[in-house]
């Protein structure tokens, strides 16, 4: 739901507004700004800071002083690169799926639906519900539906889709299942609402000039519906590349599952290897704001930011 | 126009098939609420009303104190981002000032930063800081990344009010404070309602961001994580049923109510 309310800033007029008493724009501001810059800005050069610091003379576990020891991300790229190339290319994945999946409901519920707003009300309500039960327990009632004894897994392995001794939880499988369940109100919203804008004239005009169904969806729907598309994109790949419960032991990941996310949770609150975790974040953050960069550039949706 | 939907009926039943599958683990988290289960809810054993009605007899009540925990941090952080979020969505779209496309900058960043940054990067701030973490430092947490959900949500409810209720309101002699009490705020109110409810909602379901900075307290998804290794009860599913009965009653009131909105404009104009 969160994502709704994202998606619509696309549609936010953006036309100066007028120049009046900044001193009250100022008192209005200040107190939120204040609290980013020092909750959010200030944690992010401690995070640099922490990234860099040396162990402790003494050897002490989970000390450390402050240093330029640039040596830790070249070590933590050494230990940990299957680990980082592993969440990208699971939230990858994730996405991709999460989009195929997606269009063609939003575009149910946007376009086909639009003539029964009362059904259009209803379904949108079905796609924001999952997120109104816990995350964690959404993602526990998975694994146990994925289990080794449960229905779907035994019924596979009877037909001998599946052979007697796989597994389908503890795997790259589930965790990308996982990630592509959890996400997928994600995409469905600001796909929803762009398509819900689109206007019909369009393709009755490409329909009028003798293109092919498929050829009008390629070139006019596809372009119409790309800010939903960059917008859903973003917010699963953002999120599915930092998450660490979906791969995490406990839930539907296993031991050569684990992503970025779960190792910097282990440096950090396990190991308490401050500088490894730190400069996992600094990895993780910079990678995303790199590839968001240029994502938003190529799609030519620079106005979403 | 249905000539243009991808088959008379592929779509509907691709449509309702996908939201049967987005249904699965909730119902499955529903079901297993009634399972008369021992110390691990994975078996069926049969049904029991016993979890509903006693849900905090289980580990000395461990799950209602962490459900307690998650609504006290979910309405202090909600108050605070809320009042902030506000203030600075009413001044962007209001008035102009220097600074603004950073002001923008700072507020998109914590909603394109992975959650685990902004766990590691305070919980690593608190450190060097030596604050120790407890019930404060996640409300503190749960504010910074709520802020800018919250801007995002009323900003768009600012730009659509007409400046010309509040000039008529000042022409009529109303003072800053009356026109902002009597016009500019009830008008904001869904909005404001509506961020509310998001922040309170990322603020209880927040995990990763919790376990970085909570140190010793449990909230309810954290109780599921820690949980996890060993079973978890049949009362926590009890709670998540309740609460998205909950929501999903909230939710579906403010779509009639706005329907009925809708409805009665439609008349009078």
């Amino acid at each position: 739901m969160a994502f709704a309310a994202f998606a619509s800033t696309a549609a936010a007029p953006t036309d100066a507004p007028p120049r009046r008493r900044s001193r009250v724009a100022l008192l209005l501001l200040l107190p939120g700004i204040l609290y980013l810059v020092l909750f959010f800005l200030a944690p992010l050069v401690s995070l640099i800071l922490t990234s860099l610091q040396a162990p402790s003379e003494f050897g002490d576990i989970g000390m450390y002083s402050y240093a330029f020891r640039w040596e830790n991300y070249v070590e933590v790229i050494a230990q940990y690169w299957p680990h980082i190339l592993r969440s990208f290319g699971y939230a990858l994945i994730a996405t991709v799926l999460a989009l195929l999946f997606s269009y063609p409901l939003a575009y149910f519920i946007g376009v086909t639906a639009r003539r029964w707003p009362l059904l259009q009300s209803l379904m949108l309500v079905l796609v924001i519900a999952p997120f109104f039960i816990s995350f964690l327990l959404r993602t526990l009632a998975w694994k146990q539906l994925l289990s080794d004894e449960s229905f779907l897994v035994t019924s596979l392995k009877a037909v001998s889709l599946l052979a007697p001794d796989a597994h389908l939880t503890g795997t790259a499988f589930s965790v990308i299942f996982g990630l592509t369940y959890n996400f997928i109100p994600f995409m469905t919203l600001p796909l929803y609402t762009t398509l819900e804008r689109l206007d019909l004239r369009y393709l009755e005009a490409g329909n009028d000039l003798y293109a092919s169904r498929f050829h009008t969806f390629r070139t006019v729907t596809i372009p119409l519906s790309m800010p939903g598309i960059v917008a859903g994109t973003l917010l699963t790949f953002i999120p599915a590349a930092g998450d660490y419960i979906n791969a995490s032991r406990d839930f539907l990941g296993g031991a050569d599952t684990q992503m970025i996310g779960n190792v910097i949770e282990a440096n950090f609150l396990v190991l308490l290897n401050y500088p490894a975790a730190a400069s996992l974040s600094i990895i993780l953050m910079t990678v995303i704001l790199v590839v968001v960069g240029v994502y938003v550039k190529r799609s030519g949706t620079e106005e979403l930011l | 126009m249905t000539r243009l939907s991808l088959g008379k009926w592929l779509l509907p039943l691709y449509a309702a098939l996908a939201l049967i599958f987005l249904m699965v683990p909730i119902v499955y988290t529903f079901i297993f609420s009634f399972n008369d289960s021992l110390k691990s809810n994975i078996t069926w054993r049969g049904f029991t009303l016993d979890k509903w009605l006693n849900v905090c007899a289980v580990q000395n009540g461990a799950v209602c104190e962490a459900f307690g925990n998650s609504l006290i941090i979910g309405l202090a952080a909600t108050l605070i981002a809320t009042t902030l979020g506000t203030m600075i969505a009413i001044a962007l779209v209001r008035y102009r000032f220097r600074f603004r496309a950073g002001t923008s900058l700072l507020l998109f960043l914590p909603m394109a930063t992975p959650e685990v940054v902004l766990g590691a990067g305070l919980a690593a701030q608190f450190l060097s800081l030596g604050v120790p973490k407890d019930m404060f430092t996640i409300i503190l947490a749960h504010t910074m990344f709520c802020i800018s959900f919250v801007v995002v949500t009323v900003k768009a409810r600012v730009a659509g009010l007409d400046p010309a209720l509040e000039e008529a309101g000042r022409d009529l002699y109303g003072s800053p404070g009356q026109v902002f009490a009597r016009i500019t705020f009830p008008l904001l109110l869904p909005g404001i309602l509506a961020a509310a409810l998001l922040s309170f909602a990322l603020s209880f379901d927040d995990f990763i961001i919790t376990n970085f900075n909570s140190g010793a307290v449990t909230t309810f998804p954290k109780y599921i994580y820690i949980s996890a290794s060993r079973g978890i009860p049949a009362e926590a599913n009890v709670i998540a049923s309740a609460v998205f009965i909950l929501a999903l009653v909230i939710v579906v009131t403010a779509q009639v109510a706005a329907a009925a909105r809708a409805k009665r404009r439609g008349r009078l104009g």
